[in-house]
């Protein structure tokens, strides 16, 4: 029982990073634009959060409360939205590839946390890892203890703040891709930008915000990733990319619909961990290559439902259909 | 009528609009009152899209101005148009695969942050039953046919207000139950006072739906009349213009060998509409066989199926060969590579020039080496010959490039179309077809390649040339086949035709690849032309000798 509700535990924090990751890319792919820049910007906002915290909690003595919260979600929110921007004037504005320039967002990210964090780390006095303590305190505070409701309570309650709001958020850009005015102009700049257009919507402002509003959710992401996964610490050799790589894969995995993400992101963190908790709970030990394939459960799962869905070719679980292709407004 | 149906809608004064060199628009001054339906007449590339896309805010006009109901206007963008009550239903539907009707009708439109799309559905319903439409608000656009997408376009115009509708060749993509459909709400939507054109080159509809005929000829404007004082034989000579003499070089054909015998061959397009439907023709070795029709009657498909690029759903494309004591074959269902060797060759030059045939970032000498990539030893390429054909190609045809390996997308669109055609003639066909051959070229480079084709023909090669510009097609082939609605309304001889008899061929039926399965329109205009018959060798009978027996070449000199 122990070992099944720890699954469950680490299957949540784990699903919250990637869901955040997967809303993000959503919106930024809901504008018709394939951001394969997500574990980089994951990083950015990661590495921008963890040290905005950081530095703020060793530079006084009596930090605030409100500013340990505000800070790092802030400065992990605009770190990523600069990445979105970075990559919606190379895409949006000069047409660039892609694929190419979101996986060089992606190079980009990393190398640029990756270089911070030595920095971080060096002040820290150890070489190759750094807390920010107090700042993970404040984000992964919960009511557990407050409400005493046992098992429930360790299940459904034993989480920071971030990881109810992220089931909010993803509910609420249900509701505005699906009920608002917003929503269907968005959708329809990322199906086809030309008839958008030729409705009088603004196509190049939508892209724009769909993709730098998007890169910051994936920063939250990975923020969260940093504060209550590794429990405040950073470390030189952290394990951000691969769950920026899970996200990409759970977007295809939840045809595009953020209420999918939902279910879909625990899924997957419960699929991940399967290796670590299901032998103790059937009494049984494995080893190294078992392990390693299976932890490739949910890739695999993807691969899956991508046949699925592309043999069903219902309209409605495909991705826009002009996602990947760079918008000229036609000229003679 | 009540007064304000004869108010004055638009009117636009002394337009001209020019792309690059070329002109599509020269001082064309136009009107459209209230409570009418005006055609807008004219061949393809005669400016009738350009002239309306002016007024849906897709192209600014060079100079000249707009004056909507009375009052000067600026549209500069498609937004301003509809402000203006103007909506256009070009010919590709601009809606969204995966939304509903309403969806798509109310994209864009400034509104509470909420979708209320309960008053939404209700203000459609109010339309579909003031006009007779059939829109269900929540049917999704990729559940729906071709008819039920056009009318959501049309409810869309009129749900944002719309008063002056612009309709680009409503018809061409519509069965005849259809079309009938359409002219009613049509009629309706005049009666209620709004301004329509329609832009189309089907004579038989401009008599049957509209008030008045304005057409256009080469981007300027020809004349006005109302329907009832018109007819087609008058609206077909006003729409094609005199004859030009073009003065091509046309060596008479000799030693005639039948190269390729087409019987009931009939296809579907990409979209599975019909877009060939029981076409039979001989081409012969030593003659260029002209390909008329106006665009999209189905050129493209049937080179495509003759080049093995197509799916066909019946009929033979029998090929005869030239050397002595091998069979004819039917090349229908051989893989494209196959029909090429045997010596059938395609040279298709679209729109855009570059997009079938060459790759741009590549120089001649590869280009050249896009049809002869296999031969040779295996694994690695063999340039020699390439080179040595691009080195040919150059030479021969004046070709003007720094080098052989400068890539063709710099070099101007005459060059590039002269390495298309190049290419296809330096594999020695049997049969060589073009399309487009002149596509935007100046004069001096079309001649040039006119030339060509006549010295292939002297070879004995049997020439298939799919063109737009009647006087050139005229000048140039010995027999035209006309296409109409993917069907042969005619095969005639090039020397004893009037362009007016071209031109009446072209608009015969109702068109339309849908409707193709409609046979009644098509002979009922056959019977309108009997008298100039004894000049036409009716599809079927097509005979080339027959043809060509009847006229004896009286008149040609």
């Amino acid at each position: 029982m122990t070992a099944l509700i720890q699954w469950i535990n680490s299957a949540v924090v784990y699903g919250t990073v990637i869901m955040y990751a997967a809303m993000g890319e959503i919106l930024t792919e809901k504008s018709g634009h394939l951001n394969l820049g997500v574990p980089g910007l994951m990083f950015l906002g990661g590495f921008a959060g963890f040290g905005s915290a950081y530095i703020y909690e060793n530079s006084t003595d009596s930090p605030s409360g409100v500013l340990l919260i505000l800070l790092p979600l802030l400065a992990a929110f605009a770190a990523s939205c600069l990445g979105g921007l970075l990559y919606s004037f190379l895409t949006v504005t000069l047409r660039a590839n892609q694929n190419v320039t979101g996986l060089a967002l992606t190079s980009f990210g990393v190398g640029v946390g990756t270089f911070g964090g030595v920095y971080l780390c060096k002040i820290s006095g150890n070489s190759s890892y750094a807390v920010a303590k107090l700042s993970s305190a404040a984000f992964t505070k919960n009511l557990n203890a407050a409400f005493g409701l046992g098992t429930v309570g360790q299940i459904f309650l034993s989480y920071g703040f971030l990881a109810y709001t992220a089931i909010l958020l993803a509910v609420l850009l249900h509701f505005v891709l699906s009920k608002t005015r917003v929503g269907l102009n968005l959708r329809a700049v990322g199906e086809n930008p030309g008839t958008a257009d030729a409705a009088g919507i603004n196509v190049t402002l939508y892209k724009y915000l769909a993709t730098c509003l998007g890169g910051g959710i994936c920063g939250i992401g990975g923020l969260y990733y940093v504060l209550e996964y590794c429990l405040g610490g950073w470390s030189t050799n952290n394990s951000i990319e691969s769950l920026g790589w899970l996200a990409v894969a759970l977007v295809i995995f939840s045809t595009w619909k953020p209420l999918n993400a939902i279910w879909g992101s625990y899924l997957f963190a419960q699929l991940f961990w399967l290796y670590n908790y299901f032998p103790t709970l059937v009494n049984t030990t494995i080893n190294a290559p078992i392990t390693d394939i299976l932890q490739m459960i949910p890739y695999l799962v993807t691969i899956i439902v991508l046949i699925v869905v592309s043999i069903h070719r219902k309209k409605e679980n495909q991705g826009p259909a002009s996602l990947g292709l760079s918008y000229f407004r036609e000229e003679r | 009528m009540s007064i304000e149906k004869n108010k004055i809608a638009v009117k636009m004064k002394n337009i001209t609009k020019t792309f690059g060199a070329v002109t599509a628009n020269k001082d064309v001054s136009l009107e459209v009152y209230r409570g009418e339906i005006l055609s807008l007449l004219g061949e393809n590339g005669s400016g009738k899209t350009t002239l309306m896309n002016m007024l849906s805010g897709i192209y600014y006009p060079d100079s000249g101005e707009i004056e909507i109901d009375g009052k000067a206007a600026s549209i500069s963008s498609p937004k301003d148009a509809f402000e203006l009550g103007i909506g256009m239903i070009h010919q590709h539907f601009k809606l969204i695969d995966v939304f509903t009707s309403a969806e798509n009708i109310i994209l864009g439109l400034p509104g509470g942050a909420l979708l209320d799309m309960k008053s939404v559905y209700a203000g459609i319903e109010k339309i579909c039953e003031k006009y007779g439409f059939d829109v269900d608000p929540k049917r999704k656009v990729y559940t729906m046919s071709v008819s039920q997408k056009q009318e959501l376009e049309i409810v869309k115009a009129l749900y944002r207000g719309a008063e002056i509708l612009i309709l680009d060749e409503p018809t061409a993509v519509l069965t005849p139950q259809e079309t009938k459909k359409l002219f009613d709400v049509l009629r309706n939507m005049k009666n209620d006072g709004k301004a329509i054109v329609i832009i189309t080159h089907k004579l038989n509809e401009v008599m049957e739906i509209s008030d008045r005929v304005a057409i256009l000829r080469r981007g300027e404007f020809v004349t006005s009349i109302d329907t009832k004082s018109a007819n087609e034989k008058m609206l077909a000579e006003a729409m094609v213009g005199q004859k030009l003499e073009l003065n091509i070089r046309r060596p008479e054909p000799k030693d005639e060998k039948l190269r390729l015998s087409v019987s009931g061959l009939s296809c579907r397009n990409s979209d599975g509409v019909p877009a060939l439907s029981d076409v039979s023709f001989d081409a012969y070795g030593g003659e260029i066989l002209g390909i008329a029709g106006v665009s999209g009657s189905g050129q493209k498909e049937l080179l495509e199926a003759i080049a093995g690029l197509q799916q066909t759903d019946s009929g033979k494309i029998i090929f005869y060969p030239e050397k002595e004591g091998s069979e004819p074959e039917n090349i229908i269902g051989m893989n494209p590579r196959k029909i090429r060797e045997m010596g059938v060759a395609l040279s298709f030059v679209p729109e855009d020039r570059l997009g079938m045939g060459l790759v741009g970032s590549m120089g001649m000498t590869e280009n050249m080496m896009l049809k002869s990539y296999d031969a040779g030893a295996p694994v690695f390429i063999h340039k020699k010959e390439p080179e040595k054909t691009a080195e040919r190609v150059k030479n021969e045809l004046d070709v003007v490039t720094p080098n052989l390996e400068t890539p063709v997308r710099r070099l101007s669109g005459g060059n590039v179309q002269k390495v298309l055609v190049g290419r296809e003639i330096s594999e020695a066909p049997s049969v060589l077809m073009t399309a487009y051959a002149v596509r935007g070229l100046d004069i001096n480079t079309s001649y040039a390649i006119y030339d060509l084709l006549d010295r292939q023909k002297e070879r004995g090669v049997a020439v298939i040339y799919v063109g737009e510009d009647l006087d050139v097609m005229l000048a140039l082939c010995d027999r035209i086949l006309v296409l109409c609605g993917g069907r042969v309304s005619a095969v005639v001889d090039a020397r004893n035709v009037t362009k007016e008899e071209i031109g009446l061929y072209m608009t015969a039926g109702s068109g339309g690849g849908a409707s193709a399965g409609k046979k009644d329109e098509v002979s009922a205009n056959d019977e309108d032309t009997g008298k100039d018959k004894d000049k036409v060798s009716a599809n079927g009978e097509g005979d080339k000798k027959s043809a060509s027996d009847a006229e004896g070449g009286g008149e040609k000199e």
